[in-house]
C-alpha cells in the first residue's frame, strides 16, 4: 500500500528536480520505516522477549541482575507435566467453546430479531450494547455481587422458586459455569453487531422470492440467512475464539481462578504465575502465554484453510 | 567509589550541598544553573515509592513524607502504587537500573527484593559496616517485627509500624446471646460462643479465605495457633486448623462466601451488624468506632489456650541500591526522621493505627491512645510471615497453603488431602 501511495509523489518530484536514480526506492523505504519500526517495537520485540523469557529461568533475582540461566524447553516440560495443565486446558476449552457457541447463537437470534425493523428496535438494540460500554471491572464486580452465595440477587430469585442456595463462585462445580455465563453476557453485543451488519448485505429480493415460493420463516432462515451469512459467521467465531482464549480480567475479578483451580484457564494460570502471587515467576508465565498464542494461531490457520477451500469450491 | 562521575552527577543536579564543591568546580559547575530538574536550589530531588494510593498529595501522610525530605535538605517526589503493583514496578526499575531512593514495601516483599540484590544492606553505605552505622540502631526495633526484613543475617529494611489480626466482636449480639468475650480462651470456648450466637439466630463469624495472600494471612493465626509450622503444611496440627475453618463453613457457622471474600468484603459483612465475630486487622479501628453498634476485640485464641501468634502486616522502609552512592547520606536522614519515637507515633496515627515498632514508640502511642492496649499486645505476640529464615520461600509456601484452604472449604478435597498436596507443591516449588 505504501509504495502505491509514494509513487505519484516521487514522480512529481522527479519532474521538478534533477532526477536522482535511487530516490524512488529510498523514498519508499523512508515511508516504510515508521511502519517497520512500529512493528518491531510493538510486535516483534515483545514476541521475541516472551520467547526469551520462556526459555530462561527468570527468578526475580535473575530478572534484576539480567543473568538468567538458559534452560531450553524445561519451562515447557514443567508446565506440560504440571497437574494444573490438564485442568487449565480443559477449563479453557469449556470456557471458550461454551462462551462462543452460546454468544453466537444468542447474537444471531437477536440479529435476526432486530432485522425486522419494528418500532423501538433501534432503542432496544442500543440497550443490548450496554455490556460493551461498561468497563470490565464494573461488570465483573456486579456479576460477582449478583452471584454471591448468601446475599446475591440470583440466589434470592432462585430461592423464591424453592431452589436452594447455589454457591456459584465458591463451589468447584459451578465456578467455571458462573464465569462462563458472565462472559457470554459480555460477548453478545459483539456477535449481535457483526451479524446484524452481515444481515444487511443479504438482498431482500431473496426473501421475497422465497416467500412467493411458499417458504416459511424457518426455511427462509436455514436456506437463505444462515448459508449466506457463513463468511461473516466464520470471522465472528474466529474473533470470538481469540478474544475468549485470552480472557483474564473477568475471571480474575470474579473467582481468581478458584476455588482451588476450578475456574483456572490457561490465561489465568499465566497471569497468576506472573502477577498473582507474592513472587513473580515470569518464565513459566511466558511459557503458558506462548502456548496460548500457538492455540490461537492454529485456530487462525484452520480459518484460512477453510476459507480457501470455500473459495475454490 | 567513582569520584569523577559522582561530581558530574552532582553538578548535573545543580547542587553543591555535599563537600564536593572543589571537584565540581573543575567538572562543569557553570552548567549547574541550567539543570533540567525542578528541584532548583532547594536541594536534590529524591524519589519515594509507597503502597498508599489512598493518601493523595494533600494528605497528612504526604505532608509527613515531605517534612522528612525537607529536614534532610532534599525534595521528595512521592509515587504511590497498589501493593502488588509496587513489587513488580520495583523489579522493573531494578532491571532498568533506575530504582527510587526509598521504597516502602509490604513486608513479605522485602526478602524477594533483597534476594534480587536490589536493596542495600545499609552496610553498602560508605564507611559503614553494619546497620547501626547507618545511624539507625536496629536493636531498637522489636525482634519479631524486624525479622521480616532480615535475610541470611543481614537487615534490609526497617518496619515503620506494624499491624496484625484479631477478632472484632459485635457487643450487642454477644450480650443478647449471653456470651462473655472474656470467656474465649481456646478453640473449644470459641466454638461454644459461636454455638450460642447461632442459637440466638445471628450469624456467628466471618473471615477471608480468598485465593490470594490475604487468604493465607487470615489463616495463619489458626495455623500457628494449632502449633503448625510453615515448613510442614501437612502436619496433624495444620489439619486441625483447616478442619476448624472447614467445619465452620460446612455447618453454616461461617458463610460460604468466605471462600471468595477479601478482607474488605469481610469487614463490610461485619458492618451490616449481622455477624458476631469478624477476623480483621488494626487498620479497621476507626471504622469499628463508627459502626452502628458497640464493638470490641479479643485476641485470636490458640488451639489449647493462650494467644495465637498472628502474622505481622505493615510496611518496611527500604533503600534500593543506587549507582550514585553519594545519595545515601540524605536517604539516611530521611530514614532517621521516619523512625524516631515521635515519628513512629505520627505514622501510627496518620495511618489509622499502625502500632510503632519500637518500645519507646509503643509507650508513646499508649500514652496518647490507651485504648490501643490490646492491639499493642497483639503486635508484640505477632510473627513475621517470612521469619524463621523462610525469606523468598514464603510466597511459594503461601500459595500452596491458600490453595489447600480453598480446596478444603469448597469441598473439593478433605483438609488432610488438600494439605498433603500443598506440602508436595510447596516442597517442589521451594526446591527442598
Amino acid at each position: 500500500m505504501t509504495s502505491v501511495r509514494t509513487r505519484p509523489a516521487t514522480v512529481r518530484r522527479a519532474a521538478h528536480q534533477a532526477p536522482r536514480r535511487r530516490s524512488p526506492r529510498w523514498t519508499a523505504l523512508a515511508f516504510l520505516t515508521p511502519l517497520v519500526l512500529y512493528l518491531i517495537a510493538f510486535y516483534a520485540y515483545p514476541l521475541y522477549r516472551n520467547i526469551d523469557l520462556s526459555v530462561h529461568d527468570y527468578t526475580p533475582r535473575a530478572f534484576v541482575q539480567g543473568d538468567p540461566e538458559f534452560t531450553g524447553l524445561d519451562n515447557y516440560v514443567n508446565i506440560l507435566s504440571d497437574d494444573t495443565f490438564l485442568r487449565a486446558l480443559s477449563n479453557t476449552a469449556l470456557f471458550t467453546l461454551g462462551s462462543i457457541a452460546v454468544q453466537y447463537a444468542l447474537g444471531l437470534a437477536l440479529a435476526v430479531f432486530f432485522h425486522r425493523h419494528f418500532r423501538l428496535s433501534v432503542a432496544l438494540r442500543a440497550m443490548f450494547l450496554v455490556p460493551w460500554l461498561l468497563p470490565l471491572i464494573v461488570s465483573a464486580s456486579t456479576w460477582s455481587w449478583m452471584l454471591n452465595s448468601e446475599n446475591g440477587i440470583v440466589n434470592a430469585a432462585l430461592q423464591a422458586f424453592g431452589i436452594g442456595q447455589i454457591n456459584w463462585l465458591t463451589s468447584p462445580d459451578t465456578s467455571l459455569l458462573a464465569v462462563t455465563i458472565a462472559n457470554i453476557w459480555l460477548g453478545i453485543p459483539f456477535n449481535l453487531v457483526i451479524l446484524y451488519a452481515g444481515l444487511q448485505t443479504i438482498s431482500a429480493d431473496l426473501y421475497e422470492a422465497a416467500g412467493l415460493d411458499g417458504a416459511n420463516a424457518w426455511q427462509r432462515f436455514w436456506r437463505i440467512t444462515f448459508p449466506l451469512l457463513r463468511p461473516v459467521s466464520a470471522i465472528t467465531l474466529l474473533l470470538g475464539l481469540i478474544y475468549t482464549l485470552k480472557v483474564v480480567d473477568i475471571i480474575w475479578i470474579m473467582t481468581k481462578g478458584g476455588p482451588a483451580d476450578a475456574s483456572t484457564t490457561l490465561a489465568i494460570w499465566s497471569y497468576r504465575e506472573a502477577f498473582g502471587t507474592g513472587q513473580p515467576d515470569f518464565s513459566p508465565a511466558a511459557a503458558v502465554g506462548n502456548l496460548l498464542i500457538l492455540i490461537a494461531f492454529a485456530a487462525g490457520l484452520v480459518h484460512v484453510r477453510l476459507q480457501r477451500r470455500e473459495e475454490r469450491g | 567509589m567513582n569520584r569523577p562521575s559522582m561530581s558530574t552527577r552532582a553538578a548535573f543536579f545543580g547542587t553543591a550541598v555535599l563537600a564536593l564543591s572543589a571537584l565540581s568546580a573543575c567538572a562543569s559547575a557553570p552548567q549547574g544553573g541550567a539543570t533540567p530538574t525542578a528541584a532548583g536550589s532547594a536541594g536534590k530531588s529524591y524519589t519515594w515509592w509507597d503502597p498508599y494510593p489512598q493518601h493523595d498529595a494533600s494528605s497528612a501522610w504526604a505532608k509527613r513524607v515531605n517534612t522528612c525530605g525537607q529536614q534532610a535538605g532534599v525534595t521528595i517526589e512521592r509515587t504511590a502504587y497498589d501493593t502488588t503493583a509496587l513489587t513488580n514496578q520495583a523489579l522493573l526499575a531494578g532491571q532498568e537500573g533506575n530504582a527510587p531512593d526509598v521504597i516502602l514495601l509490604d513486608n513479605p516483599a522485602v526478602s524477594t527484593l533483597a534476594d534480587a540484590g536490589m536493596l542495600t544492606t545499609m552496610s553498602d553505605v560508605p564507611g559503614s559496616g553494619t546497620m547501626s552505622d547507618f545511624g539507625l540502631d536496629t536493636a531498637r526495633f522489636d525482634k519479631n517485627l524486624i525479622a521480616a526484613g532480615e535475610l541470611d543475617g543481614k537487615t534490609y529494611g526497617i518496619p515503620i509500624g506494624a499491624n496484625t489480626l484479631a477478632l472484632y466482636y459485635n457487643k450487642k449480639i454477644l450480650d443478647d446471646a449471653g456470651v462473655d468475650p472474656a470467656s474465649i480462651k481456646d478453640w473449644a470456648s470459641l466454638n461454644a460462643a459461636l454455638k450460642k450466637v447461632k442459637a440466638a439466630g445471628k450469624k456467628p463469624i466471618t473471615f477471608s479465605a480468598i485465593g490470594t495472600e490475604e487468604g493465607s494471612f487470615q489463616f495463619l493465626p489458626w495455623f500457628w495457633g494449632a502449633g503448625a509450622q510453615l515448613t510442614r503444611l501437612d502436619s496433624p496440627e495444620a489439619v486441625a486448623a483447616l478442619d476448624l475453618w472447614t467445619s465452620w463453613v460446612k455447618d453454616g457457622t461461617a458463610p460460604n462466601s468466605v471462600i471468595s471474600n477479601s478482607q474488605n468484603t469481610t469487614w463490610e459483612e461485619f458492618l451490616t451488624g449481622e455477624f458476631a465475630f469478624a477476623e480483621n486487622g488494626t487498620w479497621q479501628i476507626n471504622s469499628a468506632e463508627k459502626a452502628g453498634f458497640p464493638t470490641g476485640i479479643v485476641q485470636i485464641p490458640g488451639k489449647d489456650g493462650g494467644v495465637a501468634p498472628t502474622p505481622t502486616g505493615g510496611e518496611f522502609i527500604t533503600v534500593p541500591v543506587q549507582k550514585d552512592t553519594g545519595r545515601y547520606s540524605a536517604t539516611k536522614k530521611i530514614l532517621e526522621c521516619m523512625t524516631t519515637p515521635e515519628g513512629l507515633v505520627e505514622t501510627g496515627t496518620t495511618f489509622a493505627y499502625y502500632i510503632p515498632s519500637t518500645a519507646d514508640g509503643r509507650q508513646a502511642i499508649l500514652a496518647k491512645e490507651p485504648d490501643l492496649k490490646p492491639w499493642v499486645e497483639a503486635v508484640q505476640s505477632a510473627k513475621g510471615r517470612t521469619s524463621d529464615n523462610l525469606g523468598t520461600k514464603y510466597p511459594k509456601i503461601s500459595e500452596a497453603m491458600w490453595t489447600a484452604v480453598q480446596k478444603a472449604l469448597s469441598g473439593a478435597a478433605t483438609s488432610a488431602d488438600a494439605l498433603k498436596e500443598a506440602q508436595a507443591q510447596a516442597k517442589q516449588a521451594t526446591g527442598g
